[in-house]
């Protein structure tokens, strides 16, 4: 055991070496294996027709589509919030701050039933929608407004700390060459922007991809129209095919770790890269 | 005070208003609405109803089982970010940025994922569903499973408050402790509990809002047993998916309250945590001219 770490005073190593293993091995690591066995251990032909049977096809399309489309709006947006809560002082600045952690404190429950009546034929927003001929409620367009709703945190909090770290020297010597406040925005403060922006937009990418509570009440569920690849998932366990959703499961699964490996190759090679510049 | 900015070089005055504008209308729009909708929608039929939903048997029996869920996976939680960050911040081995990311990997997770690893454990076609309904034990469709879900989805998030602050830190006050004889026990109760006792509350606050909230793991673990194995927001699920609007409403009114209670107590944590922190910064600051 003690040529495993370097010597130290300090007792308890062994005691929180083995706690820490056993309890990350009972909770995570063996749920996780049953999964990855249960949907790997399959011939190939019985996983295939799981996973891309023209239903899960549907259900694939719309969920990363609607993630795109969501993610998008938000990396937009959430450029603006971000820079605007960190750059201005207005009066509300502190409760706009507040608010933008809404969706991580809200169950996603409560946020679905509230989404959808708001948006629902009669809602606040759905009954100026409806004259405009516009069908938020139970369609695509309303798991793009839930997607939304659960990213905005992710954009915005990645990005707040980047432009606070920003160097007013580049901004001021942009200004000094001549620059409009415009073209620094777009040749200089966006570029060095830009890392925080894309590992935001991935990570809020990669939470909408598995997110089920506040869709599913907006969605209406409607197989081949509006039902996404979480709702399936569940669908497939409620029929008893393991199997099936084993499969779907593992590959939403190994989607969201790659996009999430990413981040983290990025975050890691972006402040290699800093530092050999600083 | 209205539209200044803080900093020399800014954007013209109208740009600024368009960026405010924007950022308020779209907030406003897409996260202040639907709070604003839970709490109308809640009291739509008055008062007197609101209470008869809260106060329902079988919401009552979801608060309780929500209540305990939360409690057993926070003590569990609790114990294992403790042994976790003392492992990770107080020595160094082999393996231990591995374990880092291990850490953190139910994050990565999704919600109807992390109940359904659960199900294929303990399920009736399961590795040890069999063997484990043969000696009358349910997991699955029962308050075990419920904790389960539960506990994993809030896996790292005690842990991860306490493994950078506890790093930071460093060992020597533990090592300057058990120096001068004090044994393990001691040296922790006295000298790391102190430390990290606000990011530990911040942990449990975090922990504690999503061990309430959450809705995809459980779900798929449940079997939505009314009375049974229903939490809050199974509960709100139930309520709404039987037109009864106003009830959903009513107890999702709940939830949403714990919402800005954590926001609330999450903004006065960071304020202390911030307030602790700025002597040491400024010990530095002197160090640094000195």
């Amino acid at each position: 055991m003690s040529r495993l770490r370097q010597h130290s005073v300090i007792p308890g190593f062994g005691l929180t070496l083995g706690y820490t293993l056993s309890y990350l091995s009972l909770i995570v690591l063996i749920p996780l294996s049953a999964l990855a066995l249960k949907g790997a251990a399959q011939p190939w032909s019985q996983f295939s027709e799981a996973v891309f049977d023209p239903r899960t096809l549907a259900a694939w399309r719309l969920t990363f589509g609607t993630a795109l489309i969501a993610s998008l709006i938000n990396a937009f947006f959430g450029l603006i919030v971000a820079w605007t809560l960190v750059r201005y002082d207005f009066p509300g600045r502190r409760i706009l701050d507040a608010l933008i952690d809404v969706p991580f404190a809200l169950p996603t429950a409560v946020s679905g039933i509230a989404l959808t009546a708001i948006y629902s034929q009669n809602g606040w927003m759905g009954r100026w929608l409806q004259p405009l001929g516009i069908k938020a409620a139970f369609s695509p367009l309303g798991i793009v407004i839930a997607l939304t709703f659960i990213g905005l945190p992710f954009i915005v909090r990645t990005v707040q700390p980047a432009v606070e770290d920003l160097d007013p020297a580049v901004e001021e010597a942009a200004s000094l060459l001549g620059a409009t406040r415009f073209t620094a925005l777009r040749r200089v403060i966006l570029p060095a922007l830009q890392p925080a922006l894309t590992a935001g937009f991935i990570t809020a990418f990669a939470r909408s991809l598995g997110e089920y509570g506040s869709v599913i009440f907006i969605s209406g569920n409607m197989p081949m129209k509006t039902e996404i690849a979480s709702l399936l998932i569940v669908t497939k366990l409620e029929q008893f095919d393991y199997s099936g959703a084993a499969a779907i499961a593992l590959l939403m699964l190994v989607s969201s770790f790659v996009l999430l490996f990413l981040v983290n190759v990025g975050q890691w090679w972006s402040t290699r890269h800093l530092r050999r510049a600083a | 005070m209205a539209l200044v900015s803080r900093r020399p070089h800014s954007e013209p005055v109208w740009m600024r208003t368009l960026f405010i504008g924007a950022s308020v209308a779209f907030v406003g729009l897409l996260i202040l609405l639907p709070v604003i909708s839970v709490f109308t929608e809640a009291f739509r039929k008055g008062f007197s109803f609101y209470l008869a939903s809260i106060s329902d048997p079988l919401a009552m029996s979801a608060l309780r089982l929500t209540l305990i869920t939360a409690a057993v996976t926070l003590a569990a939680n609790l114990v294992f970010g403790l042994a976790a960050s003392w492992l990770i911040a107080k020595f160094s081995f082999p393996g231990r940025n591995v374990l880092l990311s291990l850490i953190d990997l139910p994050f990565a997770v999704s919600p109807v994922i992390s109940g359904m690893v659960f199900v294929l454990l303990f399920g009736a076609q399961g590795w040890f569903g069999g063997p484990l309904a043969r000696h009358g034990m349910q997991i699955i469709f029962a308050t075990p499973g419920v904790i389960l879900a539960t506990i994993f989805v809030t896996f790292p998030f005690i842990a991860r408050e306490l493994i950078p602050l506890m790093q930071e830190q460093g060992a020597e006050e533990e090592e300057a402790a058990v120096l001068l004889g004090a044994n393990g026990w001691q040296t922790f109760w006295r000298i790391t509990v102190p430390n990290i006792r606000w990011a530990l509350v911040y942990g449990v606050v975090l922990a504690n809002a999503r061990a309430m909230g959450e809705f995809g793991a459980v779900s798929v673990v449940s079997g939505h047993i009314r009375g049974r194995t229903n939490t809050l927001p199974l509960h709100v699920e139930i309520l709404y998916n039987e037109y009864n609007f106003s009830a959903a409403f009513a107890v999702a009114s709940l939830l949403a309250l714990l919402a800005l209670v954590t926001l609330i107590a999450k903004a006065a944590l960071e304020w202390r945590i911030r307030a602790e922190e700025r002597p040491a910064v400024m010990e530095h600051a002197l160090e640094e001219v000195v």
